[in-house]
C-alpha cells in the first residue's frame, strides 16, 4: 500500500490544500520580505498548523525551526529583535499567550523588543482538543502587559493588513488569530490601523462590539435583527490595545436603549468586554453592557462549530442573546 | 530484549519473562488498541493514529500486565499511576480504560462529541482512569514526580510510570524534572520515551536533535535502558523487571525504540500522518493490514 485511496482521506502536511485560509500569515510575511523588510519567522513544531511552511518554502534561510520549545522561541526572538531583524514567532495561542507569558513580559515587552507574536487557533477553535489547547485567557494576559500591542483580526484579509501595518509600528505585537477557517468578513481586502476599530455601523437599539471570529457572527446577527426592524450596529475591535476609545464612546452616545454589547471567544473576565467596560466607567457612561463570551468557565469539548452554537457565539446565538438583553 | 551494557540491576534478567499465553494476550490487546483508535478517530473525523500506533505495545504491557491496578476501581489508592506527556495519544488509552471497567464502554461511542468527557487529550476531571491531565507537552514528568514524591507523606506504596514523546524532549521543563528526580533519588519513577523518530514538523533529528539521548539521561543521573518498543515480550520483561527492582536508587528511563504509525505501512513512512483521517474504505484496508500482521 502506498497511501490511502480515497481523496477524502487527508493528513497533516496537506492542511494548506484542505484549508487555504492558512495562507494569510505566510502571505503577509512574504509581502514584507518582498518590500524590503528584514523579517524572519519561526514556529515551535507547528508550521503546518499556522501555514508558515509556505513562508519556509519561499525563504528557507529566513525560517527558524524551534522544535517544541515555546519559551526558548520567545526569548530567542527577543534576542534577534535587538539587532533590527524583525522576528514573527507563531504557535497555538494557548501556549504563546499563557505558557510563554513571562518571557513575553520580560524579554519582549519590558525589554521593548519589536517581536511579533502570533497566537493561532485561539479561543475555543481547537474544539475537542480541550482546555490545554483552548485560549480563553490570552486577551487578558496579553493586554495587561504594558508596552505590548494586542491585535485580534477578524479574518485573513484583516490579518494581512495588520501585518503590513506592523512595518511602521515600534511596539511588540501579539496577534490573536483563528484557525484559518474563519469566514470572510472583508471580501476584496481591507485596511488596518492600530488604535482604530473598523466600524460597520452604530445602532440605536444596540451596537455589538466584537473581535476575531465573532465579528462575522455579530454581523450576521445584526443583519437578521435589522431585517426584523431593529437598529443594530457592529464594531470590529481588531485593535484591542490600543483600544479605539472614541468608537466605544460614540456607540454609547448613540444608543437609545441605554445598552451596549460585547462578544468575544474568550473569558468575559479580562477580555474585550472588560476592556470596553473600563472605558465606559472611565468616561462615566451610565449604560448597561452585556459581556457575552465564555462565562468564567472551561469550555466543553466538541467540534468547534458545535461549541460556537452551544456557547451562542454563532450568528443565531448572538442574536438570541442580544434580543434577550434588549428585552431585559 | 536489548539492554544497555552498562546497566546493572539487582533483579535477574530472565525471571520476569511473560509466558506464551500472556504474550499472546498482550499482543492481541495491542491490536485492539490500534483498531479502537481507528474506530474512534472516525467519529472525530481527525486524530493521531500514528502517535498511538508507536505506543500500542507499551500501553498494552503497562495496563494489561505490569501496572498494579484493580478492574473497575480507577480511584483505588494503591494503584500504580501513569502520566503521559504526549496526551494526543489518549485516543488509544480510552478504550483500555473502558475495557478495564473504569467507565462505561458506551462513552467511547460519543468520543469528542459535545459534552463528551473524552477528547483529544486525557482529562482527569472528566475521565476515570486518567491519573493526570495533559495536552500541553512537557508537564507529565513533573506531574509523575509529584505523585511519586507524595508517597513520603502518605505512606502509600505504588509505582509511577510516565510516557513522553521524543519531540517532548525539546521542552525545557522535562530537564528541570530530570534533575529533580535524580536529586531526590526517585526510585519509584519509571519514565518511558516513545522514540518513534518523528514529531509534527518532521524528523526529530532534523527539527531539533536530541541524541545521544541515553547519554543525556544517564548524565542527568538516571538509570537508562533501551528496548524495541514493538517487541511485546521484551517490553513486558523490562518493565516488569524495573517495577520489581527494589535495589535501584535512581529513577529509571526506558528508551522505547518504535516506528511512528506501526501497523499501517504508508503511515510508517509519511510523517504527515501525525494528524489525519481515513475515509471508511481506507480505514477498512488499514484494519485488514493490521489484522494480517503479528506485531
Ligand atoms: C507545549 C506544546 N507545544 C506544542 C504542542 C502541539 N503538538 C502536539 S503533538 C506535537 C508533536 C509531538 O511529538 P512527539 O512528542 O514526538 O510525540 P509523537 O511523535 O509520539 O506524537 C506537538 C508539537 C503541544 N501539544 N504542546
Amino acid at each position: 500500500m502506498n497511501g490511502p485511496k480515497s481523496p477524502n482521506s487527508w493528513q497533516y502536511r496537506g492542511l494548506n490544500m484542505v484549508n487555504p485560509g492558512l495562507d494569510h500569515l505566510s502571505n503577509g510575511l512574504i509581502d514584507l520580505v518582498k518590500t524590503g523588510h528584514n523579517v524572519v519567522a519561526g514556529s515551535a513544531d507547528l508550521q503546518y498548523s499556522n501555514g508558515l511552511n509556505r513562508f519556509a518554502e519561499a525563504y528557507p534561510d529566513r525560517y527558524i525551526s524551534f522544535g517544541i520549545s515555546e519559551q526558548n522561541m520567545v526569548s530567542t526572538a527577543a534576542g534577534i529583535a535587538t539587532t533590527g531583524v524583525v522576528p514573527f514567532v507563531a504557535t497555538f495561542a494557548s501556549f504563546l499567550g499563557l505558557l510563554t507569558c513571562e518571557q513575553i513580559r520580560m524579554d519582549v515587552a519590558y525589554s521593548a523588543q519589536p517581536v511579533r507574536l502570533v497566537g493561532h487557533h485561539t479561543g475555543i477553535s481547537l474544539g475537542f482538543y480541550g482546555t490545554s489547547h483552548h485560549a480563553t485567557e490570552d486577551i487578558g494576559t496579553m493586554r495587561s502587559i504594558a508596552d505590548l500591542t494586542v491585535v485580534s483580526p477578524s479574518d485573513g484579509a484583516q490579518l494581512e493588513a495588520a501585518i503590513r501595518a506592523s512595518a511602521n509600528w515600534d511596539q511588540p505585537i501579539y496577534f490573536r488569530i483563528g484557525r484559518g477557517r474563519d469566514p470572510v468578513v472583508y471580501d476584496g481586502g481591507t485596511t488596518f490601523e492600530f488604535g482604530k476599530a473598523h466600524v460597520h455601523g452604530f445602532g440605536e437599539d444596540l451596537t455589538i462590539i466584537a473581535c476575531g471570529i465573532t465579528v462575522h457572527a455579530a454581523l450576521e446577527a445584526a443583519a437578521a435583527m435589522n431585517a426584523a426592524g431593529r437598529s443594530v450596529g457592529v464594531i470590529d475591535m481588531a485593535s484591542i490595545k490600543p483600544l479605539d476609545r472614541d468608537a466605544i464612546i460614540e456607540a454609547a452616545d448613540r444608543s437609545k436603549s441605554g445598552r451596549l454589547m460585547t462578544v468575544e471567544e474568550h473569558n468575559v473576565l479580562g477580555g474585550l468586554g472588560a476592556a470596553v467596560a473600563e472605558v465606559l466607567t472611565d468616561e462615566g457612561k451610565g449604560i448597561r453592557l452585556k459581556r457575552h463570551g465564555i462565562q468564567d468557565e472551561y469550555s466543553l469539548i466538541a467540534p468547534p462549530t458545535h461549541l460556537y452554537a452551544h456557547y451562542k457565539l454563532d450568528g443565531a446565538g448572538i442574536r438570541a442573546v442580544a434580543e434577550e438583553f434588549l428585552r431585559s | 530484549m536489548t539492554l544497555q551494557p552498562d546497566v546493572s540491576t539487582s533483579a535477574g534478567h530472565n525471571s520476569h519473562q511473560p509466558d506464551a499465553t500472556t504474550i499472546e494476550h498482550l499482543r492481541e490487546r495491542a491490536q485492539f488498541i490500534r483498531l479502537e483508535t481507528i474506530r474512534l478517530i472516525d467519529i472525530a473525523k481527525t486524530g493521531h493514529y500514528t502517535s498511538v500506533f508507536s505506543a500500542a505495545e507499551v500501553f498494552s504491557a503497562l495496563y494489561y500486565d505490569v501496572m498494579n491496578l484493580r478492574r473497575g476501581e480507577p480511584g483505588w489508592e494503591g494503584r500504580d499511576r501513569f502520566t503521559i506527556g504526549k496526551g494526543h495519544a489518549a485516543v488509544g488509552l480510552f478504550p483500555i480504560y473502558a475495557d478495564l471497567g473504569f467507565f462505561p464502554k458506551e462513552w467511547l461511542d460519543s468520543y469528542t462529541r459535545l459534552g463528551s468527557p473524552l477528547g483529544d487529550h486525557p482529562d482527569m476531571r472528566k475521565v476515570p482512569g486518567v491519573d493526570f491531565s495533559s495536552g500541553s507537552i512537557g508537564h507529565a514528568l513533573s506531574n509523575a514526580i509529584g505523585i511519586a514524591l507524595a508517597q513520603r507523606w502518605t505512606g502509600q506504596d505504588y509505582k509511577v510510570f510516565c510516557m513522553m514523546g521524543d519531540g517532548e524532549m525539546q521542552e525545557g521543563q522535562v530537564w528541570e524534572a530530570a534533575l529533580f528526580a535524580a536529586q531526590n533519588r526517585m526510585k519509584n519513577l519509571i519514565a518511558i520515551v516513545d522514540r518513534n523518530g518523528f514529531q509534527l514538523d518532521g524528523r526529530v533529528d532534523e527539527v531539533m536533535g536530541i541524541e545521544p539521548l541515553d547519554q543525556k539521561w544517564r548524565a542527568f543521573g538516571w538509570e537508562v535502558h533501551t528496548v524495541d518498543g514493538h517487541d511485546i515480550a521484551a517490553v513486558t520483561t523490562l518493565l516488569r523487571r524495573l517495577r520489581a527492582d527494589g535495589a535501584r536508587e535512581k529513577p529509571a528511563l526506558v528508551i522505547s525504540k518504535t516506528v511512528k504509525g506501526r501497523g499501517v505501512s504508508y503511515m510508517e513512512t509519511e510523517p504527515g500522518w501525525h494528524l489525519g483521517w481515513l475515509d471508511p474504505t481506507d480505514a477498512q484496508e488499514a484494519i485488514a493490514e493490521i489484522k494480517a500482521q503479528v506485531i
